[in-house]
């Protein structure tokens, strides 16, 4: 079984194996070809986005970006309620990810360093959880949201994620190495009760691996496509639900500078935290991620 | 950090030395206290554990048992409340229906042509990355931002490059002297296609995650390997993959499993036609062959028999791949 293992204490004291080797032009040159590949297809979608539909859809297709990104934008708008569906988005994300830190954290604190009966069981059991896949649930939850008529409203999108098997797994690693058992028994001593525990020593040391692990569910729950295309309409939509309507028409007079704006403000927020972000989350995935 | 640990420390100290002064702690006070204490010691780590399996007892495991009970009658979608027994006839019929066959050869194709490049390229970038350089920091985060990217709007930008008349993709080959390619309606291109999609997003976060297991193999195996006389391959090769092999296991299980689910990608892929996958299905992967089941056609029933036989097929797969892993494993005598 793969080991997610969580040193980042240690390991920012103490350079990476092969760190000192230096790199050579053969390195520069593939890992530029690399992030111009990456970085490419985002900047196109800009590009796209602000010239005229006409424009876009000619060869060769323009290459430099052009005036018509507010125009663009008004029309996408009229097409999907984009606004209501950053809103949805930013809710639906921002619970996911804030109750699977939570929950996370909690049980991730269990198996890490509580004893109980059953805990290699339950763990184990907690990995399997995350082979199985979330289409096989899809029909009886359709059924459970249709019964509860909670079509087309945000918390039958919520509430089937708000744990997740990795999450779990990510903090119970983090905390198994993180985490000295002395500062727990010195606070048992002290007459602490867990919960205290957990809020003044548990929460305090968690807190990297939790905005990394808060920024990953984030990130997975705004891309998220298949559960909210298949209970959510376009009334009340989230920004990748209104994406399929701007885009999913058919017919020859679909405005490819359109669909490609829709593309850039369901993306843009993301790719905002990204770049302001991007260095910390890179950092809290190569300090906390998957090793043997 | 350490502040908080600190003031925790004497926030925890704080309400319990009164009770501990042997002057006013009666037998019975600090009997019940440490009931209390035994309790908690007991019963709190399985009240931290509890909301992750009842959540997914509730979202996952009971649905995915009636998902089973389902694939075994007749039920449509307009009045699901009415169950006609049907055994297994629904697995039986998938097995004489060519769509089925289909579906699970383009699942399985897609899969592997998008999986096996992206894994190989990630790992090779993982290994590049590694070296200490100039904008290391920057190159990492640009390779890891399609990850950002949603499955849709990551599809609509591939959908207008591989646009057969006016892409760029064809543009770009055009100059080198390759034909027009229609990379919708012709199987190979338009499984290319699909696979490039996944490819471009999930290149980097595969990268990253080999990156960080890079960091964690012991220096001095480097060292004594170029003492051995080792070069900068035979290092890559006999030292860093031996070392991340059980990250190398678990991201080729997480991209099975991601690769039998595929849906978003070929769905938007086919703009118009959507779940069909294509004018004669040559995308259509086992995710939207469910879906055109159970909701455009209302047939639950047969839609949970290919759910059902998606886990079996996981089952199956991921069987092999531990079979492999560890004959591997008792080769290398590790």
């Amino acid at each position: 079984m793969a080991v997610i293992s969580t040193a980042p204490l240690r390991r920012r004291l103490r350079p990476g194996a092969g760190d000192q080797d230096k790199a050579g032009p053969v390195t520069y040159i593939v890992l530029g070809i690399a992030a111009v590949l990456s970085l490419f297809p985002l900047y196109w979608t800009f590009v796209a986005a602000s010239n005229t539909g006409d424009r876009v859809a000619q060869s060769p297709p323009p290459l430099i970006p052009s005036t018509e990104l507010w125009t663009n934008i008004t029309t996408a708008w009229g097409q999907a309620d984009m606004g209501q569906a950053l809103l949805n988005s930013t809710i639906v994300a921002g619970c996911v990810s804030l109750s699977t830190v939570l929950f996370s954290t909690l049980a991730g604190f269990a198996f890490a360093k509580l004893q109980f009966k059953g805990r290699n069981a339950l763990l184990t059991l907690v990995v399997a959880t995350m082979t199985i896949p979330p289409q096989l649930s899809v029909i009886p939850l359709y059924r459970i949201i249709t019964d509860l008529q909670w079509g087309n409203q945000l918390q039958s999108v919520i509430l089937p994620s708000l744990v997740a098997a990795f999450g779990v797994f990510f903090m119970r690693q983090f905390l198994t190495e993180a985490l000295p058992l002395e500062l727990i028994e010195a606070a048992r001593v002290d007459g602490a009760h867990s919960l205290r525990i957990i809020w003044h020593v548990v929460l305090p040391i968690a807190r990297p691996a939790m905005a990394v692990l808060g920024m990953l569910v984030f990130v997975q729950s705004w891309n998220d496509f298949f559960w909210p295309f298949v209970v959510l309409t376009q009334q009340n939509p989230t920004v990748q639900v209104a994406l399929s309507a701007i885009g999913g028409g058919s017919g020859h007079d679909i405005n490819q500078a359109v669909i490609m704006t829709g593309a850039l403000v369901g993306t843009l927020p993301l790719l905002l935290i990204f770049a302001i972000l991007g260095k910390h989350i890179v950092g809290g995935i190569t300090a906390g991620a998957v090793k043997s | 950090m350490a502040t908080s640990i600190r003031a925790a420390a004497e926030d925890g100290s704080a309400p319990t030395t009164a009770p501990r002064g042997p002057a006013d702690a009666g037998p019975e006070r600090s009997a019940w206290r440490s009931r209390l204490y035994r309790l908690d010691l007991k019963a709190s780590p399985y009240a931290y554990i509890a909301p992750f399996f009842l959540c997914f007892a509730a979202f996952g495991l009971f649905p995915l048992i009636w998902t089973g009970w389902l694939s075994l009658h007749r039920v449509d979608l307009l009045n699901p409340d009415v169950m006609d027994w049907r055994g297994v006839d629904n697995y039986t019929r998938l097995w004489d229906t060519d769509q089925f066959w289909t579906a699970l050869r383009n699942t399985f194709t897609i899969g592997v042509i998008s999986t096996v490049p992206q894994l190989l390229m990630a790992l090779g970038l993982a290994h590049l990355l590694n070296y200490r350089m100039h904008g290391r920091g920057f190159l990492r985060v640009a390779i890891l931002a399609p990850y950002a990217t949603s499955i849709a709007a990551a599809t609509l930008v591939f959908v207008q490059l591989f646009n057969p008349d006016y892409g760029m993709i064809n543009w770009l080959l055009s100059m080198i002297g390759i034909d027009r390619t229609d990379w919708y309606a012709d199987t190979w291109p338009s499984q290319i296609a699909v696979s490039t999609i996944v490819t471009w997003r999930w290149t980097g976060y595969n990268a990253l995650i080999y990156l960080a297991a890079m960091q964690a193999v012991p220096k001095d195996l480097y060292e004594a390997a170029s003492l051995d006389g080792a070069t900068r391959w035979q290092q890559f090769t006999k030292v860093t993959i031996p070392s991340i092999r059980p990250t190398i296991l678990f991201t080729i299980i997480v991209s099975t499993i991601g690769a039998t689910q595929l849906f978003g990608e070929p769905m938007l892929f086919g703009g118009g036609v959507g779940v069909s996958g294509g004018s004669a299905h040559q995308f259509q992967t086992l995710s939207l062959y469910m879906y055109e089941l159970g909701w455009p056609s209302r047939q639950l029933g047969r839609a949970s028999a290919v759910a059902w036989t998606m886990l079996l097929i996981l089952l199956l797969v991921g069987a092999v791949q531990m079979l492999i892993a560890r004959r591997n494993r008792t080769k290398l005598g590790g």
